[in-house]
């Protein structure tokens, strides 16, 4: 559990759990029991009651220690947020526990075929029946909706009011009526789904805040999951090498440098840039630390970040040249193969998340103050 | 020492700012320039700078100066930059007053540091000789002759060479290592042709025609003095770019101010997406290099190991970051833009300077390369 955590042992938990290496059990099992799953939760909801300097103390030892998480979670990282926030006790008392213990695994219903960038015109639609919610509709780029317990899920409780008739429901995705879907990128195999509601009952006690104000719960997860992300691209490392050092087993000069004078320029702009983001990204820490407010900066990291990351790979791409175009099959090295699928997959980044446009958008509207 | 400026710093910051806007606003750059200045600046607000301890800011304090470190130097060229202000602080606070402090005889910083600091002497370094900087090509020549040297050569494109009391002259002696000497303006054999630049500021060739230099004017120790320049260089670069930085700053908030205001089609220009996202792009740039520009001037005040390569980093983000900006700033403002009248054209005429001053961003791209393995 001091070794680097592959991807595929990660755990995710849930009501039927996976775990790829017989230790990861214990150790979730362990810091569970500990409530070091979510140490700054009240101990009550499942975690041990610490303050943020206690709970950055225990962060600082793990690392120290080099600690894989024991848990990778969205309940965790976006819904547990909120519902300590919007929800009521009874909600608290009903899912906070198992989400800390990883006993339930959750999946998030937000983007439609018809509601991307423009989430606000959502239209899974949830009728009034009494007693309970019946929803009707689908999500799409739904994660790990497969192997999810319950969804955390936007519907549409008011036609006739764009962001006013959105409300946040949870429900039991063995629930009957709910039907996953994994969809297959161009880069392969994916965790993404389409999710399908047809007639789903889901009792009232389940809807989250007020009805009809839902967009508010929404956006705030939505800061969230920007966070979750940009923690996440970090811990996976893999069989690519940086694109300096793939550049010059690639591209071998007889002086031990990139022998290709023109991807050199290239190379070494790209990580001059990424030089000048790690060291953007240390300012805004420090900034932050120091109490100023912020100037922006932490605004263009996803939009930045990700376009780097796309023109990474496509460096790669030249450097490497049919070596990295291959599908599949033992002509190709594994880290030649991992190179073309991460090279498509990169393209989903500037996607994800909030696409780069709407990214530029915001910092338009919010840090330079364009007018609508 | 990190990215936030402790308070004395913020107080440097402040009162920089202040200063410039009210005594060396863009409007003074302009009279400069509309009236012919002789000096190409104004001596009443450099003995106001030199007061505040700003031409001494690299000097030591038993010379008169502040010793405020590369950082603070850095905010007084920020603000400057910001108002296109027109000094000797590059040619003689910035780059000559290290490289006397650094490998001056006791005497030589006895006579130089102080009245440097005191604002009464403007010093320049003679180093490049063609159109672009290469500081590993000098060709002019101090040949040892009778227990003096003569130095044979040309300098090109001398920042402040035309009112230089003094110059650092950068030569190559006999058997091939570099030296540096002292002369001053006056000496025989040395002629000076003033450039008109097209952004208004002080540059100037200088010529060396057998001129006699005794060894009591060399600078350092020749062969010995390699590590000395290129730190003071890297210590021009950092301070350049964190002129190009506030160049950069100014001329962007300018844009996006005029975005804001000027109307077509009955609506705010800043209201169309594609503008707004051309805006958004510049600000990482900016970001980008307000990071570079800082983490650059605190290696040199912390001596760090990677000092050279973050330098190269600063002034290459620097140089293309201006040019993006200054180029979209005259887009920006449309017909306007194209004016004389307008200030923001200024601002475009001196990045292109700014960026050939000490190594433009494709040397500094090289630089980094060559210093990372690339």
């Amino acid at each position: 559990m001091r070794t680097p955590m592959p991807e595929d042992e990660r755990v995710w938990g849930g009501r039927n759990p996976s775990y790829k290496n017989p230790d990861s059990r214990v150790w979730l099992e362990r810091m569970a029991a500990k409530g070091w799953t979510v140490p700054q939760w009240p101990e009550q909801y499942g975690g041990a009651g610490l303050s943020e300097d206690e709970a950055a103390i225990l962060q600082q030892e793990m690392s120290r220690l080099e600690c894989r998480s024991p848990l990778a979670s969205f309940g965790i990282w976006m819904l547990a947020p909120v519902l300590l926030k919007y929800g009521t006790e009874a909600q608290k008392q009903t899912h906070l526990p198992p989400i800390a213990r990883g006993e339930i695994r959750w999946c998030q219903g937000y983007s439609e075929p018809g509601a991307g960038s423009d989430l606000a015109g959502l239209k899974t639609r949830a009728d009034d029946n009494g007693d309970d919610f019946v929803i009707n509709g689908q999500k799409v780029w739904t994660s790990y909706a497969n192997y999810a317990d319950w969804i955390f899920c936007l519907v549409r409780t008011d036609s006739s009011v764009k962001h006013g008739g959105i409300s946040f429901v949870l429900f039991d995705m063995t629930s009957p009526g709910v039907e996953t879907r994994p969809i297959t990128l161009i880069s392969g195999a994916s965790v993404f789904c389409e999710t399908f509601f047809t007639d789903v009952r889901v009792p009232k006690e389940n809807l989250v805040g007020e009805l009809n104000a839902g967009w508010t719960i929404a956006k705030e997860l939505l800061q969230h999951e920007r966070a979750m992300i940009s923690q996440i691209g970090r811990t996976l490392g893999g069989t690519i090498p940086p694109l300096d050092i793939l550049a010059r087993s690639c591209l071998g000069g007889t002086d031990g440098r990139i022998g290709d004078p023109v991807l050199r320029d290239a190379v070494t702009r790209h990580m001059m840039n990424d030089h000048a983001f790690a060291l953007t990204v240390k300012r805004a820490g420090e900034e932050q630390e120091a109490g100023m407010a912020s100037g922006g900066a932490s605004s263009m990291f996803k939009y930045y970040g990700t376009e780097q990351n796309k023109a990474k790979f496509e460096l790669m791409l030249k450097c490497a040249g049919a070596e990295a175009l291959g599908w599949g099959g033992d002509e190709f090295s594994a880290g030649q193969l991992d190179l073309c699928r991460s090279w498509l997959r990169s393209k989903g980044n500037s996607i994800e998340g909030g696409t780069s446009e709407v990214q530029l958008n915001v910092i338009a509207k919010r840090v330079l103050g364009l007018p609508d | 020492m990190g990215f936030v400026l402790t308070e004395e710093q913020q107080i440097l910051r402040s009162s920089a700012g202040e200063y410039f806007n009210d005594r060396l606003p863009v409007s003074a750059l302009r009279q400069l320039r509309d009236t012919n200045s002789e000096r190409g600046y104004d001596t009443a607000t450099w003995a106001e700078m030199a007061d505040m301890g700003w031409a001494g800011i690299l000097v030591p304090e038993d010379h008169g100066g502040v010793a405020f470190g590369y950082r603070g130097l850095g905010e007084v060229l920020e603000a400057g930059g910001r108002t296109l202000a027109a000094s000797p602080l590059i040619s003689t606070a910035l780059t000559a007053a290290p490289l006397i402090a650094a490998l001056g005889s006791e005497s030589q910083q006895a006579s130089l540091l102080q009245p440097i600091a005191a604002g009464e002497t403007i010093v320049a370094l003679a180093l490049d000789e063609g159109a672009k900087h290469a500081p590993d090509s000098i060709s002019t020549t101090a040949v040892q002759k009778d227990g003096a040297y003569v130095i044979n050569g040309d300098k090109r494109f001398i920042v402040d060479g035309h009112v230089a009391d003094v110059l650092i002259v950068a030569t190559r002696v006999s058997d091939g290592r570099a030296a540096l000497f002292l002369i001053e303006r006056a000496r025989a054999g040395v002629t000076i042709r003033r450039r008109s630049m097209v952004d208004a500021r002080n540059c100037a060739d200088i010529g060396f025609r057998d001129v006699r230099v005794s060894s009591a004017d060399m600078l350092g120790e020749p062969g010995a003095v390699q590590a000395e320049l290129e730190r003071v260089l890297d210590g021009a670069r950092a301070g350049v770019a964190a002129e190009m930085l506030g160049a950069g700053l100014e001329a962007f908030e300018r844009t996006v101010a005029y975005l804001k205001v000027r109307e077509q089609f009955d609506v705010p220009i800043g209201s169309f997406q594609a503008l707004k996202h051309r805006a958004a792009l510049m600000f990482c740039e900016l970001e980008l290099t307000k990071s570079a520009v800082a983490a650059a001037l605190n290696a040199l005040d912390n001596n760090s190991e990677d000092r050279a390569a973050l330098v190269s980093l600063a002034k290459a983000k620097a140089g293309d970051m201006l040019e993006l900006v200054t180029n979209e700033a005259v887009q920006l403002h449309g017909g306007i833009g194209m004016t004389d009248e307008a200030e923001i054209g200024l601002f475009l005429k001196r990045a292109r300077v700014q960026q050939q001053l000490f190594g433009d961003s494709g040397f500094h791209r090289a630089r980094y390369a060559g210093l990372m393995g690339f």
